[in-house]
């Protein structure tokens, strides 16, 4: 008989039992909730009488709605203040440990819950939003889920599931100078499509996985719901065990010692079967950007715009204002962020900061703004003095949140406004109704406020 | 939730594959706090000319004549026919909820994102998968016949259409039985507390660190 994978390891530790129909129950160690995904959720505990099965397993942030500047004065948006203020009072009434808007820790879910140790390895993790694949990097197994499923959770901390198949994206080689996680996921995403990892959860090994930081891994797991995988994982080796240690709830002293000794298993085996793999060369791979209205549309920076002879891609051209074999560095942009759950931690600010250090941002850039991840990323990023550079060169410097990478407060796109982004998702009106959005690593992103176009990162750009 | 019963559906062709769910319902909606409401707005960017925001009257919102929606006769359509990876991106369930309320009741679709097609189920939506073959042969009847309907008969898995033409679909056991039944789910599994409160203590025996926040 074949080994486990890291995935048949985690299934079968949350097993409660199996359903006989193809679903199993499964025991879910940790709910992360934010204002958008949960109104309706508590709204059917209320109404059904039901109380939460684990209080202590479920931990909420607001994020998606939160505005990033001038906080002091409140939310002005009055449905975004009612949804906001929904979950305070459902937090409240259900004894919710909340960081509230006003907490130095709050953040975007999916960056609070590893920095504050609120999701360990070995752990299964939901939330009800799709980038909770981001978790996995910790050896977690962590997806996103559906309202039905988050008052599922709240109500019985289980989850019916149906056993998803298992694929290794091996990635071997080493990135080049200055290529990023952000440029390896999207590579992926481009050779798989966004469908490609459907019904799968997607394991990413090889070396230069197991080069990359957490920081890097986090990026990477967090778009394998761009690849149409629910779940993304990564093994854990020390560098997760360094990242977990000492932080604010993660074990202490004795039961880090045991956890440690658990965490270390937590691992394919050598003779592991899979039903799919896939292997990348990481020396193939060059600074990527999304030129379509899906993530799968990507192409290398030096690239253009590919030729297609069904024009399958017409509509999406049409959208973003651009036509076939347009070299992609001929594309103006109008406005840059940087942010989101993908790249908003620290390395991230660190790698923009590095391009942007002594540099002004393009007369033709209208803005260009870094949102931190969370309270603690904006404080480590100041006691660093990036938050000068950032200003200096003219970025806007703001305050945690998910921003313009879905545009719910009011940092958004205007129709027919070109953005290079850090984000996860180039749909169409993802960041403002007609806004069009480039994909791309925080590297690109503050090469491209400099240049006001985008150029190539890891070469002498600029000359 | 409603048991689903067999009906007779015009159906509407949506022809674009990667309908992710920010088309089917744009983010501002997702402010709502309630479950209902959003058939209005379901794929609000595709189907006005302006720009919606929540809580409007979009009786009065001019329309995107081409979007297929608006066309006279898919008014009544119950039926979403369109192509692969329909429902990918965020796992909102505003999207078939925004679908139910709209009035659809089914999605045949090539191939369909995992949580989208989860979501489905929890809200009382069939969503089909069939092959390439016959969901071009579908587009081509929708388009060629106007108020061309299907026959959606889950218990025996078949679409009919009015040329007696059968096709069968494909569909696990437990997803039709919760369909056909209109399951409480959440009743479901607490009808099995006893044995999750065993499955927890042992659990946490093994694994104590978890239990300390
Ligand atoms: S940053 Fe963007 S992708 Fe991440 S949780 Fe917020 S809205 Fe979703």
């Amino acid at each position: 008989m074949s080994g486990k994978t890291l995935f048949d390891k985690l299934w079968k530790s949350h097993l409660v039992r199996e359903n006989g129909d193809g679903t199993s129950l499964l025991y879910i160690d940790r709910q992360l909730i934010h204002e958008v995904t949960s109104p309706q959720a508590f709204d059917g505990m209320r109404l059904t009488n039901r109380s939460l099965w684990r209080t202590e397993a479920n931990v909420a942030v607001p994020d998606h709605n939160i505005p990033t500047k001038d906080r002091d004065k409140g939310i002005e948006d009055p449905i975004s203040k009612l949804q906001v203020d929904t979950l305070d009072k459902n937090c409240d009434s259900f004894q919710i440990k909340e960081f509230k808007m006003s907490d130095p820790n709050q953040g975007i879910v999916h960056v609070i819950g590893p920095e504050q140790g609120l999701t360990l390895p070995g752990m299964a993790i939901v939330c009800g939003d799709s980038h909770t694949s981001t978790h996995g990097a910790l050896g977690a197994l962590a997806f996103g889920i559906g309202t039905s499923e988050v008052e599922h959770v709240l109500a019985t901390q289980c989850l019916i599931q149906q056993k998803s198949k298992n694929m290794l994206i091996k990635v071997d080689g080493k990135l080049k100078q200055g290529i990023t996680a952000k440029d390896l996921i999207l590579f992926i995403i481009g050779k798989i499509g966004t469908a490609g990892g459907t019904g799968y959860a997607i394991e990413f090994g090889g070396n230069a996985i197991k080069a990359l930081s957490m920081e890097g891994r986090m990026t990477v797991c967090n778009m394998t719901i761009e690849a149409g995988a629910r779940a993304g994982l990564i093994a854990v080796d020390q560098t997760t065990l360094d990242y977990v240690n000492g932080k604010p709830f993660s074990p202490k002293g004795e039961l880090w010692e045991k956890a440690r000794e658990y965490w270390k298993t937590l691992q394919s085996d050598e003779d592991a079967a899979f039903d799919k793999t896939i292997e990348i060369n990481a020396n193939d791979i060059n600074p990527m950007v999304t030129w379509g209205t899906s993530p799968e549309l990507v192409v290398d920076v030096e690239g253009e715009i590919p030729f297609s002879a069904n024009r399958k891609f017409q509509p999406a051209l049409d959208y973003m204002g651009l036509e076939m074999g347009v070299p992609i560095k001929d594309i103006l942009l109008d406005k840059i962020f940087i942010g989101s759950c993908t790249n908003s931690r620290i390395e991230d600010l660190r790698e923009a900061a590095k391009v942007v250090e002594g540099k002004k941002i393009a007369d033709s850039i209208k803005l260009a703004m870094v949102v931190p991840g969370s309270g603690p990323v904006k404080d480590q990023a100041e006691k660093e003095g990036l938050d000068k550079i950032f200003l200096n060169a003219g970025f806007e410097w703001r305050e945690p949140g998910c921003s313009m990478c879905l545009a719910m407060n009011a940092d958004r796109l205007e129709s027919g406004e070109r953005c290079a982004s850090t984000s996860n998702r180039n749909f169409e009106g993802r960041q403002g109704q007609g806004g069009r959005t480039h994909l791309v690593s925080p590297a690109m992103a503050a090469a491209a406020a400099i240049k006001g176009y985008f150029v190539n990162v890891t070469t002498n750009w600029n000359n | 939730m409603e048991k689903f019963q067999t009906f007779t559906g015009v159906v509407a062709p949506l022809n674009r594959a990667n309908i992710d769910t920010d088309a089917i319902i744009p983010k501002q909606f997702l402010k709502s706090i309630h479950r209902t409401g959003f058939g209005p707005n379901l794929f609000d960017e595709w189907r006005y000319l302006d720009h919606g925001e929540p809580g409007q009257d979009c009786s009065n919102r001019p329309l995107n004549q081409d979007f297929v929606l608006n066309q006279n006769r898919y008014k009544s359509a119950s039926i979403l026919l369109t192509r692969e990876n329909f429902g990918c991106g965020s796992s909102r369930e505003h999207a078939p909820w925004a679908l139910s309320d709209y009035g659809f009741k089914t999605i045949i679709a090539e191939s369909f994102a995992d949580i989208f097609y989860n979501n489905c189920f929890k809200n009382g939506i069939l969503p089909i998968t069939l092959d390439e073959e016959n969901i071009l042969s579908l587009f081509k009847k929708t388009e060629s016949k106007p108020g061309f309907a299907l026959m959606v008969n889950l218990d025996e898995q078949s679409l009919i259409d009015p040329s007696g033409s059968t096709l069968v679909f494909e569909l696990e056991k437990f997803r039709k039985d919760a369909l056909l039944n209109g399951l409480d789910e959440i009743g479901l599994t607490l009808s099995h507390a006893a044995v999750i409160r065993v499955f927890e203590t042992n659990y946490q025996k093994k694994y104590p660190w978890l239990f300390t926040t």
